[in-house]
């Protein structure tokens, strides 16, 4: 099926991205993924629904979906698949090529990782408060009511550090890390 | 035994009593937990999620640091994200020749390079069950956890996933694997081994959600509530997990659970590791105890009050007993 | 004597003439190479035409020799020794040169090929001048025939052969006959009643005077080579003395020690420690279980004894052996369930109400553990609703990659079935439907007009943690129904597990013992997957049924038949011809070390104690040299793989290094110091 919304590189693409995806091509359409998913019923598409359209060359479509966003990386799926396809890191990759093309239409995830990662890139370390205060703040900061008293109870029970850790090696693991940024991308 | 310790950022403070309490349990059981100098976070779902060279090379850096520093060749993660993250990276260097060469030239860049299969990445659950065994266990449980329900949650990441499938794998090989990924029941037996009685709900490695609560609440307060809801089906007192995320879901967010759903649980969440603490008689401030959201005071305080009950004996089969029999089931873990 | 040598280059169409430049190779043939007398190159050498071509040259030209560069010899060294045959030549005197798989079908290189296939047929062409005249042996083909497995393709393979006339032994090591079959309730898509129509064949086994029946035996050990084999079989102890017992049943009745019965019931039912598998079995006679008898294990009861009205109770039997010579064998020994717990979201064996397919055929059998009622574990509850699982362990890369060709058409069986004495509600789970043969596919329209549900989705898993309404108190399976792309929930209380066929747990051993291969998964490996499916790679044994790999009964009836036919075809011959390409010792040369003893592959090789030398079996030896390589003495020789023959073929491979053509290969020039 070739059209204009159709790109029959894709498949290659997500196939060279993802380690041991060449098992892909034999995917049988069982429905084992979809079925195991935890989060599959607030999906668009089922995980099996997906691969029907990267085979399908469907790109636009492919990269738009909340799928990827969805996958919690249980690997419920990776362990049942009978023809050992990497699922959950198929999933990864597509969500490394969403954000490298833009193509969401929920920003909230993509920005969840991006500001994790900001946190790591800075001080070689996670830092849960800065990363939700400069996350929930600018993301429906009305939605995340929970989010505010659980914080408290995480702070009273000294769960919750102010100030971040910096590593040693910081100017090392930077060095490591924009290396492997440079590389080949993806 | 020395092992090399990569205690994971969320042992640092919001897990700490996992820390704390792994730390604690260690020393009695001939553990030598010693930290890898300088770690760094190991990207857990959200750097491979923007961008794999880098994710790689972010646990790289760690399993370099581990290899280099030379403490032993058992590197082991209590937190169960961080020990797939490990494993995975150290798998796949081993496996995929591209990334080994991707992986190590980055590392080169800070002077550092890593040989795949020079560190065994070790779960802590895995070593307590593996190396210091059942039997000596026992041997140091000075007040067993009578009287107390106890629901083993083992999450996903302890047991999938497994390379080669789990099929006849040795642990070094599957990276995790050997054990059942659907019904494992190590975790199980520890727990019988202190003493409590365990529970055996069948939600024991559905997933908690992960960094969902941060995503999309609904689809994690429901996963939480799933599991909260299971393990007090089957009358659990409290939940026992191996992980900081699947920890702070269920505890943490389990008023917000409650909100959401207009339910009542009211189940503490603590980790393995307090429990042998506790069973071993260390002090509960000393294991972090009091530190869990959803406080387990209460019920830490039926350990020992009621008196065990005596194992039912198996009914003799009534001469019209019409039951058909049931398959024979594989022997424990 | 010089050899006149023709020389024969197949294009195989555009497979060999594709890659390697025919012509010209034909040509240098018959300009550079010592005893060609003539080189042809030809479109189709196996063609009768191309046939035609060596013959007429025979004739013609003299021709002493010939060597046919074409396809492997697997293909068509019969074709063109026949050839030679028929113009007067010694078949043997004709050699193949693989210019195919060995040449074009590795590269696609032109040069490198030419040149690989200059090397091959100077070696085809300097070797052939060596070799002997041939003639193969004929050896008796004993009449008898040893069946080794007694379900439905051993008791059809048996039936044929006796009412030909011939006499069979029929070896079966449960106590009685009718292997899985006997165990269903009903086949499809007839919905024939299995021991209806089974038991018959049954009596006739039981009742033929041209049939021996060995129940309760198993083959210990087997030697020989088409035509006579010799076998050694062992009868179990069945503590039972068969001239007295009138098969009553007494010993049965008063027998106060049940156990559950694993293989017949598969473990959903029970039987006492005395037992016969089924009542229709044949043998009537019951066995006593050894390891569960209370006599055995403490010396008390002997109630079997104590009212057996014809004092055959024997408990001081000891397993006997039998001798057998037999011209031809046919395995049949079916198949195992996959153990569904290796599966474990299935939940079988942890949730009460998950059942296999064997235990479900057992419950819907009248004589069975329900006695035909469709019921829950706790024997008493009638399902309301019920699930089907397809594919379990089948189709799946950690179990058995392969599909187990009758689960689809079991699912539609059992969901009629369970509609029939239920009325509960149906649903299967399946990837793809496959009702692949005759009224198969009406069977499939026929369950859709009867109301079965069909989701096209794989089972995720099998839980009883309920969540939503309607599922507390039931099984809930989840799948995504992938043709409407949403995950579901279908609660039942009832889940049948489709699992899959696979080869014996012993099937490696038993090949070993037959002396033929099974594949990587274990099943016993045909002659030719197409064209000889009942064949193997060994003369005079024959496989047939479900060993050979999944399939429903009307295949395995036919597989049976077939290897019958196989069989008879030898016999009515009488003799069977050996390929005369084996090794023979040298008495005077061989030293008595016996180091090829245990390197043959095929036991070929005895030692003569009075001799003090070892003997080569020619009809066992299969030519294969491993012997003839091993000797240090030098004392083996290979027909067509004597050492002159192979080192002329060296010669060949290395004619470019021969200096003046036939003559010896030049001395190498010494390595220059210092390596």
């Amino acid at each position: 099926m070739h059209g204009p919304s159709s790109d029959a590189d894709f498949l290659a693409e997500v196939i060279a991205t993802t380690p041991g995806a060449e098992t892909l091509i034999t995917c049988l359409q069982c429905g084992t993924c979809g079925g195991s998913c935890p989060s599959g019923p607030d999906m668009d598409h089922t995980p099996r629904h997906l691969f029907a359209m990267i085979n399908a060359g469907l790109r636009d479509e492919v990269l738009r979906s909340n799928t990827p966003w969805y996958c919690v990386a249980c690997y419920y799926c990776m362990a049942r698949c009978p023809k050992d396809i990497p699922i959950t890191d198929l999933m990864y990759s597509l969500k490394r090529m969403a954000v490298r093309e833009k193509l969401y239409d929920d920003r909230d995830a993509p920005d969840w990782s991006t500001s994790f990662i900001g946190m790591v890139d800075s001080y070689g370390r996670s830092f849960e408060f800065g990363l939700a205060t400069r996350y929930h703040l600018t993301h429906s900061p009305l939605k995340k009511v929970g989010v505010g008293p659980m914080a408290l109870e995480m702070f009273s029970k000294d769960r919750m550090a102010l100030r971040p850790h910096r590593i040693k090696g910081m100017n090392q693991l930077r060095a490591i890390l924009d290396t492997a940024k440079a590389q080949e991308a993806v | 035994m020395r092992y090399a310790y990569y205690p994971g950022c969320s042992l640092t403070r919001s897990a700490e009593p996992y820390d704390l309490s792994a730390k604690a349990i260690a020393a009695p059981l001939g553990l030598s937990l010693e930290e890898v100098d300088d770690w760094n976070c190991c990207g857990a779902t959200e750097y491979i999620s923007i961008n794999k060279n880098a994710a790689y090379a972010l646990v790289g850096r760690n399993l370099a640091l581990a290899a280099q520093q030379g403490v032993s060749k058992d590197l082991v993660a209590p937190c169960s994200a961080c020990y797939l993250n490990l494993r995975k990276v150290d798998h796949y260097m081993g496996v995929y020749p591209e990334i080994r060469e991707r992986t190590n030239a980055a590392l080169a860049a800070g002077n550092l390079h890593y040989e795949p299969g020079a560190m065994q990445v070790r779960h802590l659950l895995d070593v307590v069950v593996e190396d210091v065994g059942f039997e000596n266990l026992k041997e140091r449980v000075v007040r067993p956890l009578d009287g107390l329900r106890v629901a083993p949650y083992y999450g996903c990441l302890i047991v999938r996933p497994q390379w080669n499938g789990g099929r006849g794998a040795s642990p070094e090989q599957s990276g995790g694997g050997g054990v059942d990924p659907e019904y494992p029941t190590h975790l199980d037996r520890l727990l019988r081994t202190l003493g409590a009685e365990v529970v055996d709900f069948p939600l024991k490695t559905h997933c908690c959600g992960g960094h969902m609560t941060q995503i999309s609440a609904d689809t994690a307060y429901e996963l939480i509530r799933r599991l909260l809801h299971n393990a007090s089906e089957y009358e659990a007192d409290l939940i026992v997990t191996a992980c900081p995320m699947c920890q702070l879901n269920l505890d943490a967010y389990q008023s917000q659970v409650n909100r959401h759903f207009g339910t009542s649980f009211h189940l503490p969440v603590l980790y393995f590791t307090q429990m042998i603490g506790l069973a071993m008689g260390i002090a509960p401030a000393e294991l972090g105890i009091g530190r869990e959201v959803t406080p387990a005071r209460e019920v830490l305080g039926r350990i020992g009050a009621a008196a065990p009950t005596a194992p039912e004996a198996a009914p003799r089969r009534k001469r019209d007993d019409k039951a058909l029999p049931m398959p024979r089931r594989r022997e424990e873990a | 004597m010089t050899e006149r040598v023709g020389v024969y280059v197949c294009h195989c169409g555009s497979n060999i003439a594709g890659t390697v430049d025919v012509e010209g190779l034909a040509q240098w043939a018959q300009a550079n190479l010592a005893g060609v007398t003539v080189a042809r190159d030809y479109k189709f050498m196996c063609s009768s035409l191309g046939q035609e071509l060596i013959e007429q040259d025979i004739k013609e030209q003299g021709l002493t020799r010939v060597v046919v560069g074409a396809c492997s010899p697997h293909l068509h060294e019969k074709t063109f020794r026949k050839a030679c045959s028929n113009a007067g030549l010694n078949p043997y005197l004709c050699h193949m040169v693989s210019l195919r798989e060995q040449v074009s079908w590795v590269t696609s290189d032109k040069r490198l090929a030419l040149e690989k296939a200059k090397a091959l047929i100077s070696a085809g062409v300097r070797r052939v001048q060596l070799h002997e005249e041939l003639e193969p042996t004929e050896v008796p083909v004993n009449p008898n025939t040893l069946v080794v497995g007694g379900g439905i393709a051993g008791i059809q393979a048996a039936l044929e052969l006796a009412d030909a006339g011939y006499q069979v032994y029929l070896v079966e090591r449960e106590p009685s006959i009718g292997g899985h079959m006997a165990q269903f309730d009903k086949t499809f898509p007839t919905l024939d009643c299995a021991a209806c129509i089974l038991t018959p064949k049954m009596s006739d086994v039981g009742q033929h005077p041209n049939i021996n029946l060995l129940s309760y035996s198993e083959v210990e050990e087997v030697s020989g080579y088409v035509g006579s084999f010799h076998v050694r079989l062992k009868k179990k102890a069945r503590y039972v003395k068969e001239a007295d017992c009138t098969g009553c049943g007494i010993c049965i009745e008063k027998c106060p020690k049940r156990v559950v019965d694993d293989v017949f019931e598969a473990g959903l039912g029970y039987r006492k420690a005395v037992y016969r598998p089924f009542p229709q079995a044949i043998p009537k006679f019951p066995v006593i279980d050894r390891a569960n008898c209370t006599y055995f294990e403490r010396g008390t009861c002997r109630a079997c004894e104590k009212f057996c009205p014809t004092n055959a109770i024997d408990f001081e039997q000891s397993d006997a052996f039998l001798d057998l010579d037999v011209g031809n064998i046919i395995l049949a020994t079916g198949y195992d369930l996959f153990d569904c717990a290796k599966i474990p979201q299935y939940g079988y064996g942890r949730l009460a109400n998950v059942f296999t397919s064997l235990e479900f055929e057992r419950m819907c059998n009248a004589a069975g553990p329900t006695e035909g009622k469709v019921v829950l574990r706790d024997g008493v509850t009638t399902p309301r609703s019920v699930a089907l699982i397809h594919c379990v362990g089948s189709r799946d890369k950690r179990h058995h990659p392969y599909c187990s060709a009758v689960c689809c058409m079991s699912a539609l069986k059992f969901g009629h079935l369970v509609m029939e004495k239920t009325g509960a509600d149906v649903t299967s789970f399946y990837i793809d439907m496959r009702p692949l043969h005759k009224n198969y596919e009406e069977f499939y329209d026929r369950l859709q007009q009867e109301g079965m549900h069909f989701i096209r989705g794989r089972a995720a898993e099998v839980t009883d943690a309920a969540r939503l309404p309607g599922e507390e108190g039931k099984l809930i399976v989840q799948a995504e129904d992938t043709l409407i792309g949403r995950q579901r929930r279908v609660p039942v209380d009832m889940v049948i597990l489709l699992g899959a066929l696979q080869p014996r747990a012993d099937a490696r051993e038993t090949a070993l013992r037959f002396g033929i291969s099974c594949s990587m998964d274990g099943w016993l490996t045909e002659r030719h997957p197409k064209l000889d499916p009942v064949a193997t790679m060994t003369d005079g044994i024959f496989i047939a049924g479900t060993c050979q790999g999944p399939k429903d009964i009307p295949d395995s009836v036919a597989q049976g038949a077939a290897a019958a036919a196989r069989v008879q075809g030898m016999i009515t011959t009488g003799t069977v011809m050996i390929e005369p390409i084996v090794a023979s010792i040298d008495e005077a040369r061989c030293s008595g070390c016996r180091i090829c003893n245990n390197l043959c592959p095929f036991n070929a090789i005895d030692y003569l104690e009075d001799k003090g030398v070892s003997f080569i079996n020619a009809a066992l030896c299969k030519g294969c040299g491993t012997c003839v390589a091993a000797c240090p003495a030098m004392a083996i020789s290979g027909a067509h793989f004597s050492y002159d023959q192979i080192s002329a073929e060296l010669e060949g491979i290395l004619y470019d290094a021969v200096r003046g053509n036939g003559h010896a290969v030049a001395t190498p020039e010494p390595a220059a110091a210092g390596g």
